[in-house]
């Protein structure tokens, strides 16, 4: 089965992001097919790699880039969202003639199409979120 | 139809609005806070208890644990599930709605 | 793309004090470029989304609300609303906005796109659809 999966607030407020990511796990260890992760709303702040949480906590943003690396998994942040709340890649960071970026690995910004096209492309779309 | 509700029956009409809406047959999984709404002899028990007639509900189990409560402690008929099984209901329903 | 689905977006928080009602009409806004069967539900606070006479200049906050009035223009025109949320609330229809849309069919005609539902009537819409989105 082919799943997307939308996670709507931030890390280390809402559980959303630690549910999504058990829920995608299990769903990669029963053989199934994430299309799709798309970040909306504070969900946009797991793709900053400045992230720096205790060492004795999880690392939520490294843990996201890690699976996507193991699983060539596609973290797409919405740009505009995303634009908001200071989260940019280097082409974004160029655009609006920012001194940095800050996207982590694994992620990528894009429009609210990809939302959309995961939707029509997925058997399941789940929502993780407030 | 799968719905999830996220949220403490105390804090929010959620699960109150997911089971008015759930239609006989219907599986309905408690996930974060919502599995609040599983346990028994609380305020909000008996109206939960009287769902299970009409729809199958499930409470996350490392959800509850996460809470310091365990499967005996939830209405009975309400069933404690993991992530595998959390994925296995996401299958066997067509369509998903998330009651946040 | 695989063809046309039914797509969903449920509202059900209210317009200012979070972003999710803003955010997710650019969802809808957005996601009408891609031609599928598209209509909205307004549940609980998500009703407030639609009330007249937002106002939010003393609060220094944009005001979103005209763009509802942009849905019809992107052939999103079935608005359901819950008439127990509205109940609840204390709002009749004749607080919300007047939101319509051309029926390019019947010469232009001008139609509400606002369709007051009971719960009964959107559980069994709920249930038609492959795709709910929530915000």
């Amino acid at each position: 089965m082919k799943f997307s999966v939308m996670v709507s607030e931030g890390p280390y407020t809402h559980q959303a992001s630690d549910s999504a990511y058990q829920f995608i796990r299990a769903a990669l260890a029963a053989g199934h097919e994430i299309f799709r992760i798309f970040f909306y709303h504070d969900g946009v702040n797991n793709g900053t790699r400045l992230t720096t949480p205790p060492q004795d906590d999880r690392h939520i943003v490294n843990r996201w880039s890690e699976l996507a690396t193991e699983h060539e998994l596609d973290l797409v942040l919405c740009v505009a969202a995303a634009q908001r709340r200071g989260i940019v890649d280097p082409d974004e960071a160029k655009r609006n003639g920012k001194d940095g970026d800050n996207i982590a690995p694994g992620f990528r910004i894009s429009g609210l199409g990809q939302l959309i096209e995961a939707g029509i492309e997925s058997d399941r779309l789940l929502v993780f979120g407030d | 139809m799968l719905h999830t509700v996220n949220k403490s029956p105390f804090e929010s009409s959620s699960l109150k609005t997911c089971l008015s809406f759930a239609k006989s047959g219907s599986d309905v999984l408690l996930i974060e806070d919502g599995v609040y709404g599983g346990l028994s002899g609380s305020a909000h028990t008996s109206w939960v208890a009287e769902a299970l007639g009409d729809v199958r509900v499930y409470a996350l189990e490392p959800d509850l644990k996460a809470r310091g409560l365990s499967g005996d402690r939830l209405i009975p008929g309400i069933e404690a599930v993991g992530y595998d099984g959390f994925v296995e209901l996401a299958c066997a329903n067509d369509k998903i709605q998330n009651w946040l | 793309m695989s063809g046309s689905k039914k797509f969903m977006y449920i509202n059900r928080h209210a317009p200012c004090g979070t972003v999710y009602a803003v955010e997710g009409l650019e969802v809808v806004l957005i996601g009408a470029a891609f031609e599928q069967d598209v209509c909205m539900a307004f549940i609980g606070d998500g009703v407030f989304q639609l009330k007249q006479d937002q106002d939010t200049a003393d609060t220094g906050m944009k005001n979103f609300s005209p763009a509802y009035r942009a849905l019809g223009d992107y052939e999103v025109n079935r608005l359901y609303v819950e008439r127990e949320s509205l109940q609840e609330r204390g709002l009749t229809e004749e607080d919300l906005m007047p939101l319509t849309w051309e029926d390019e069919d019947e010469d232009w005609t001008e139609k509400s796109s606002i369709h007051v539902v009971d719960r009964a009537q959107l559980s069994d819409l709920m249930e038609e659809q492959d795709i709910i989105l929530n915000f």
